[in-house]
């Protein structure tokens, strides 16, 4: 199926799970935050989150800012 | 849970800086963007002496060989990380960001999970703020559990709806983002202080946005206002390291000359010689 990950189109597995993209995309280790279609997915719901057709997925992490 | 870092010894005047029940030493909070490397960045805030760091929430960029991360060059158990919400021009873009920066923070166990710096901008080239949205942002982001410190306008009242929506302190501009252009308005800054402090005299209010140099903080300190909040006037500074020492330094005497009590300006002249035993011709008597 077809998600949309940070504005681009990404062809992911029926079924998977915010956690698995985010290791699919090798930022397992990294301090980073999930929503899909504009609501948080809190860090405790990645690994039981799935996704689904469609799906806009924002992933983040801190950058320098004032 | 209340933490207080320890003032530094001997230098009067040098109370905390107490927000939403924490405590800060310094009253400087200084930005992480901009400067050339990491490195440099982590030499300055060390330099400034600041407590409270902020950071800006982004996407990953996905694919491309991971650099350096910023929070590698962030010691965490010294700083407070304050993430904020630059570049939204919504309140509900900016509770969206807020939260994303809580639920990392969170992870980090740091203890600026739950304070933000909003900004909820109303134009790309100005970067002033909305007022309506910064409002609105402020009382859904308070009805989460947010400590919520507004970036602002130096407009007294929409300073005043920003606090009355339960902003934990309000943060006007002295001029506009980036701009260098110091304390603009001191009467607005004057009027800011005098309406948010009314029957609440530690509510903190700190000058954010704007400073181009050291005097510019102690301008602002002067004021009467509880600290200062800049960025690019260290990151952008020749010689980053010296800035940050320089804006230290400028705030604490800053603060020190509000609570000194600074004399009445006068029109005319006032001798600190005395007349009396003068041997001179005085023109006119």
């Amino acid at each position: 199926m077809q998600v949309t990950v940070n504005s681009q189109t990404q062809s992911v597995e029926a079924g998977t799970t915010v956690r698995q993209l985010i290791e699919r995309l090798k930022l397992g280790n990294a301090a980073c935050a999930a929503e899909v279609n504009k609501r948080l997915v809190p860090r405790k719901s990645h690994e039981s989150h799935q996704l689904r057709e469609g799906d806009v997925v924002e992933i983040v992490s801190l950058v320098g800012g004032g | 849970m209340a933490m207080t870092y320890a003032p530094p010894p001997t230098e009067p005047g040098h109370a905390p800086l107490t927000i939403a029940g924490r405590s800060f030493a310094s009253r400087l909070f200084v930005g992480t963007g901009k400067y050339k490397t990491y490195n440099l960045m982590r030499e300055s805030l060390d330099a400034s002496n600041c407590n409270v760091v902020t950071v800006a929430v982004r996407r990953e960029r996905l694919y491309n060989e991971q650099g350096k991360s910023l929070l590698e060059f962030i010691d965490l158990s010294r700083y407070t990380i304050l993430p904020n919400t630059a570049g939204c021009f919504s309140a509900e873009d900016a509770v969206r960001v807020a939260r994303l920066g809580r639920d990392i923070l969170e992870q980090l166990g740091n203890p600026g999970a739950d304070w933000v710096k909003l900004e909820v901008l109303g134009d790309k080239k100005t970067l002033l703020p909305d007022p309506s949205g910064t409002v609105q942002a402020t009382r859904e982001l308070v009805a989460d559990g947010f400590k919520v410190l507004a970036y602002t306008s130096d407009d007294p009242i929409a300073a005043l709806r920003i606090k009355e929506a339960g902003a934990a302190s309000v943060m006007p501009a002295g001029s506009p983002i980036g701009s260098g252009q110091g304390v603009l308005n001191r009467s607005n800054i004057v009027l800011c202080l005098e309406l948010l402090k009314q029957g609440d005299p530690t509510f903190p209010v700190i000058v954010d946005a704007g400073v181009g140099a050291a005097s510019d903080c102690s301008v602002a300190m002067e004021l009467g206002a509880d600290g200062v909040l800049l960025n690019t006037a260290i990151a952008h500074a020749k010689d980053p390291v010296m800035m940050a020492h320089a804006m230290r330094h400028a705030v604490a005497a800053g603060r020190q000359s509000y609570l000194a009590g600074r004399i009445p300006k006068r029109l005319y002249a006032t001798a600190s010689s005395p007349w009396e035993g003068t041997i001179s011709y005085i023109p006119g008597e």
